[in-house]
């Protein structure tokens, strides 16, 4: 699964011209020196990504309560188990709010991010008013929106001034709280889709625009003739990161609401299987289960939006 | 391409090469911390680990430690205080290094005790002193002690009760409702509050178990039957909650309340109730002093039952202290927990009951006394059973969630009836039990 990006940004192989030979010394270090440049990340990544999944896949295989110096291989049988109990996956129509809500933030991204692209009064400044929330931790984020959601709260309080005397529990039912939490999180993460979708548009070059102006296209063809294709990998990638995203949250849910009120995305009933009923094992299949699904997804939407290479120039 | 396969290859081979170091050692097992008998022969330094973050900030722990060394002069005591105390302990356990002194975390099970802690003694020999000795024995022996002891209550405002017209503790769970109404027609304040946002005052309602049926055999029946059957404790509890949010009697959004803030607003009287435990009290009127309210206005009143003509308090430890089985100066740790259960003053200064057999109650429970309220202490026998029971059946009766279930149900954010929601408990609870029984 190339990174979409990834593939974009290589150059275009270039042709290896061999270097004169060096004495075999420097041509050592020279073979070592990317290796070097690459140990510290690479072993961050062992240490704090595989090796860790691989520990997690291992115990998905026993009957591990997390603690104790006990643990019996079970086999599949935690797999048997979460297969056979389909309520495990009824969270899964949490995700759909999620969804949805991506489906809108992305929209909002796109817009802004075609708005912000051409030559607007405090640009810079509405930039950064967009991509700021990003930046904030997430569970600054999930504090900080208790107190906007509370009875009485920055939102009622705001609603009042404009003449709106709701009094609901925004948090109170299902439908209402996962609304809620699903506008917070397109609050946090417009501003990376933003920031995504600005950096694909300014990467457009600009003789481009600048033909289509002398060639009389307004702005609305500009957008469909030129942003539009030229943008397509990163709302590719936008996509799947959305869709994974939606399946796993977990942050915003987990603060504000700890997944009460049927709030409970499949992230949080994992954490509540390993650390509430001490369940490590059922918990990390169900955690690796997770993985193949988000796996599966992007296969299928790879496969359904094939990401052809898109020639402006 | 090619390249970078053989690449990840070696990464994975290296993963699982990690994983497998995964599990733990620590095979030692049925070491003993002795007692030791002269206290100035006792030296080295040790490490206590705490969950009472606020007394190792404001000092307190220190001149305990100061005070202990009046006895033990050669003794060095260390606090550690951790914030996520459970989640914490429970990651470093895994090694051998958890501290000399720690709390026995909740989700150590019990039949794990002997592989991680020292025994303190046997059953026989330390219940003649001590309360609460059943829950951490193991084969006999002992491997935890509990400094201070608690019993479940209903923290009130005193003047919102009487201004209310009641001055009489309710008996029945309907005469308790009563009351509550006659608070909301009858004051400003709020007549009960869940807490249910911050999720953990909720567990507290399972300790209901004991004081509704006055039984100290509780917890076995627990582990026997079903706990939510006609009758029995936890029903009786949880329908008393259910009632409270359906009449309309408790807070108007439950999925944005604080704890912290709720303190000072019992004390000030915007909240009459809430169901917690005489460990809460001490912090209450702390918050009462702060916001300038009269401490002498939080009270604590038991749960409206009255079987056999008496209220019924059941006595519960709170964590247990423990020696790990690794520590190098087992008699230094002992003698601190010895010391720290009776001669600290830990549970007079925290307005709960000793966990010395015949100490006085505290002044909090003076009116306990009066009342003739019966105390009890539930028979521990079956406690890991019970967890067992709890963890498979994922109903998490020492967990918030299902208790927040009752609450959206209650108030109508959750479909179907109370019935069923407890029959259901109760199904999942019984299959449970079948299956860790074989």
């Amino acid at each position: 699964m190339a990174h979409p990006t990834g593939r974009a940004a290589r150059p275009q192989e270039a042709a290896p011209t061999a270097p004169p030979r060096a004495p075999r010394g420097p041509r050592l270090r020279r073979g070592a020196t990317p290796w070097l440049f690459l140990a510290a990340p690479l072993l961050l990544l062992i240490v704090f990504t595989y090796a860790p999944v691989a520990n997690m896949v291992a115990y998905s295989f026993t009957d591990w309560d997390g603690v104790s110096p006990e643990l019996n291989y079970t086999g599949a049988g935690n797999y048997a188990e979460l297969l056979t109990r389909p309520a495990l996956f009824e969270v899964f129509f949490v995700s759909g709010y999620y969804l949805a809500a991506s489906v809108l933030q992305i929209a909002l991204a796109l817009y802004f991010a075609t708005v912000l692209s051409f030559n607007v009064r405090f640009r810079n400044f509405f930039k950064g008013v967009l991509f700021f929330p990003y930046l904030i931790n997430g569970v600054a984020i999930g504090f900080v929106f208790l107190h906007f959601f509370q009875d009485g709260g920055t939102l009622d309080s705001v609603l009042r001034l404009l003449g709106v005397h709701t009094d609901r529990p925004w948090l109170g039912t299902p439908v209402s709280a996962n609304v809620s939490l699903a506008g917070v999180s397109v609050w946090r993460y417009l501003g990376l889709n933003f920031v995504l979708f600005l950096g694909a548009i300014q990467s457009v070059p600009g003789e481009l625009y600048e033909a289509a102006e002398l060639d009389g296209a307004n702005r609305r063809q500009q957008f469909r003739h030129i942003i539009a294709p030229g943008i397509r990998p990163v709302l590719s990638l936008s996509v799947i990161l959305s869709v994974s995203g939606s399946l796993s949250a977990f942050e915003v849910p987990f603060i504000m609401t700890g997944g009460a009120t049927g709030t409970e995305t499949f992230v949080i009933q994992t954490v509540k299987l390993a650390f509430q009923f001490n369940k490590t094992g059922l918990a990390s299949a169900s955690a690796v289960v997770l993985l193949l699904i988000i796996l599966a997804v992007t296969w299928v939407q790879r496969r359904l939006v094939p990401d052809d290479r898109v020639d402006l120039v | 391409m090619n390249r970078s396969t053989k690449l990840a290859g070696t990464l994975l081979a290296a993963a699982l090469l990690a994983a497998g170091c995964t599990g733990s050692g620590g095979t030692s097992k049925g070491a003993d911390a002795k007692a030791p008998t002269d206290p100035g022969k006792v030296s080295g330094g040790i490490t206590v680990l705490t969950h009472r973050t606020d007394l190792v900030q404001d000092g307190t722990m220190k001149k305990y430690a100061a005070e202990f060394n009046r006895t033990y002069p050669d003794v060095d005591v260390e606090f550690d205080a951790l914030t996520d105390y459970e989640g914490e302990v429970k990651i470093r356990m895994n090694t051998e290094n958890y501290g000399d002194v720690l709390m026995i975390p909740a989700v150590v099970r019990k039949s794990d005790y002997p592989r991680f802690f020292a025994s303190l003694g046997t059953r026989a020999e330390r219940a003649r002193k001590y309360h609460f000795t059943d829950f951490t024995e193991v084969g006999g022996k002992v491997y935890g002690q509990s400094p201070m002891g608690a019993v479940p209550g209903f923290v009130y405002n005193k003047r919102i009760w009487k201004e209310a017209g009641i001055t009489e503790w309710p008996t029945t769970p309907a005469e308790f409702l009563d009351a509550l109404r006659a608070i909301r027609s009858g004051t400003d304040a709020i007549p009960y509050y869940t807490n249910f946002k911050d999720m953990w005052p909720l567990t507290s309602w399972t300790y209901v178990n004991g004081s509704v049926g006055c039984d100290t055999g509780a917890t076995t029946a627990l582990a026997e039957g079903d706990p939510w059957a006609e009758g029995a404790d936890l029903r009786v509890g949880d329908t008393l909650l259910y009632d409270i949010v359906r009449d309309g009697l408790a807070e108007k959004d439950p999925t944005t309340t604080n704890w912290e803030a709720s303190k000072p607003k019992l004390a000030k009287g915007d909240i009459a109730t809430m169901w917690l435990g005489s460990w809460a009290v001490t912090q209450f009127r702390a918050a009462a002093e702060q916001a300038g309210a009269d401490p002498a206005d939080v009270g604590f009143m038991p749960f409206p039952a009255q079987p056999g003509g008496t209220f019924c308090a059941t006595m519960s430890p709170d964590y247990n202290q423990a020696v790990n089985v690794h520590s190098d100066h087992k008699d230094a740790a002992r003698a601190w927990i010895d010391w720290f259960t009776e001669k600290s003053g830990y549970a007079a200064d925290n307005l709960t009951l000793s966990p010395v057999k015949g100490a006085p109650l505290p002044e909090v429970l003076e009116p306990y006394e009066d009342a003739g309220v019966k105390f009890i202490e539930l028979d521990d026998a079956q406690g890991a059973a019970v967890k067992e029971i709890d963890n498979q059946s994922e109903v998490g009766i020492y967990k918030p969630d299902y208790r927040q279930d009752l609450v959206d149900l209650a108030r109508g954010a959750r479909k179907g009836g109370l019935d069923d929601f407890l029959g259901d408990l109760g199904g999942r609870w019984t299959e449970a039990r079948k299956s860790a029984g074989s």
